[in-house]
């Protein structure tokens, strides 16, 4: 592949992803921190790939991405009504 | 390349720990605790790539003789595939108990739990 | 104030030592002694296409054995943490807003076509990227989707508690069988090695990761199933 597109497209990625994981530690309301943390492993599922790790990438795709984000929200539902902070 | 995605991963175990170490409400201790494990895993990925080869899968692009001159560290990638499920693990851990403290007490506020505090 | 002080002080000196770490790295340019090793060996030895399969599964087994078991030990803790004052016919007495046609519907489609994935995932897991972790993710995904789509429907725990113990109790047994027939504990030299890169090949590979893959899928279902069903309010 080309030399000079794979790091500028990590280089990309990793700035999208620091900014992610900024919202998700300081945003407000503690849903969109849970939708963040859920961007931070989407997006770092996608630079595994680039990282020539397919197995690793689909584990952290359905598992670290999609399963966890998920369980979060099923304890937001559950606690809702304290959302200070 | 490399080093990128290792400063990234670096960066975002800071944060992670920041958030973590600062916030008051249990549930957002979690997610920057989730944050700082996906930092780790990506650094020990990064660490295994060497540069243009290919992902460590045998076929018609990779013949098994030369598969030494082709492919990438097979190791971390094995590590990291288990520290993700063990992760997931840990975090279902974490949610359980924190609901379990807010039925308790019926708050999630950190600093309300003074129990074993000194 | 302090407290913060303290925690940045504390960051800024970990921050000093990944700098550390990163101005010493030197990026490999060969395969090391055990990278070596495995990317001469496998295809002899275990006759799977994916190395990292074959490092989970056989090289690694015992690994792999350790967390399948941590991760039964949590959705245990869960289940046991939850189930108290789960108080039975309450969650009848809530009124849930119908979930929509659309949803029912996509989930009609979409429910058995996602199990249909899950289960290509886990046994092509030797020639293709995939296996029993991520195939278990994708079956509980769909646990998943039917949960979203009616959240009082009752999952039989009893059914769940079976795969995952049956599974378990038969990955540990074919482990065994490798120490009488083959090399060692969780040899998958029992079955013949097959012609490599077709789907019956790499010995037992692809049963245990199957069985791996029926675990992992029933523990994660049994985890998200106990943490929607906590009802209290």
């Amino acid at each position: 592949m080309n030399e000079l597109l794979i790091p500028t497209i990590t280089l990309l990625f990793s700035v999208a992803m620091i900014g992610a994981a900024f919202v998700a530690i300081m945003v407000k309301q503690v849903s969109i921190a849970m939708l963040a943390a859920g961007l931070v492993s989407l997006l770092a599922s996608v630079l595994f790939l680039f990282f020539a790790a397919p197995d690793v990438a689909m584990t952290e795709a359905a598992i670290g991405s999609g399963l966890t984000t998920f369980l979060f929200f099923f304890v937001l539902g559950r606690v809702r009504g304290d959302q200070r902070d | 390349m490399v080093q990128i995605a290792m400063a990234t991963g670096f960066i975002l175990i800071l944060m992670g720990l920041y958030g973590a170490l600062t916030n008051q409400n249990i549930l957002r201790i979690i997610v920057s605790f989730s944050v700082a494990n996906t930092g780790v895993n990506i650094v020990l990925v990064a660490i295994g790539y060497i540069h243009g080869r290919t992902a460590p899968i045998l076929n018609e692009a990779v013949p098994v003789a030369e598969a030494t001159a082709r492919i990438i560290d097979p190791v971390p990638q094995a590590l990291v595939l288990t520290a993700i499920v063990i992760g997931l693990g840990i975090t279902t851990l974490m949610l359980a108990f924190a609901y379990k403290l807010y039925e308790r007490k019926g708050t999630l506020d950190i600093s309300k739990f003074s129990e074993l505090k000194w | 104030m302090i407290k913060r002080a303290v925690v940045i002080l504390f960051l800024l000196g970990l921050g000093s030592l990944f700098i550390g770490l990163m101005q010493g790295y030197i990026p490999d340019t060969e395969l090391n002694q055990t990278g070596r090793y495995y990317a001469e060996h496998t295809a002899q030895d275990i006759g799977a296409a994916n190395i990292v399969t074959a490092i989970i599964v056989t090289y690694r087994g015992l690994d792999t054995i350790g967390e399948v078991t941590v991760l039964f030990l949590t959705a245990a803790i869960v289940g046991m943490l939850l189930s108290r004052g789960n108080h039975k016919g309450k969650s009848l007495q809530r009124e849930l807003p119908q979930s929509g046609e659309l949803l029912t519907t996509g989930s009609y489609l979409l429910v058995p076509l996602i199990l249909l994935l899950g289960a290509y995932v886990f046994i092509n897991g030797h020639l293709t990227p995939g296996g029993g972790f991520q195939g278990g993710a994708i079956v509980a995904s769909a646990i998943l989707l039917m949960l979203l789509t009616d959240p009082l429907r009752h999952f039989s725990h009893q059914l769940i508690t079976v795969i995952e113990s049956v599974s378990g109790l038969l990955f540990v047994s074919i482990g065994v069988l490798g120490i009488f027939y083959a090399g060692g504990f969780l040899d998958n030299r029992i079955l013949p090695l097959g012609e490599f890169g077709s789907l019956f090949s790499a010995g037992a590979i692809p049963i245990i990761y199957s069985l791996i893959g029926l675990k992992v899928g029933a523990e994660f279902s049994s985890m998200l199933v106990n943490l929607s069903e906590t009802e209290d309010s």
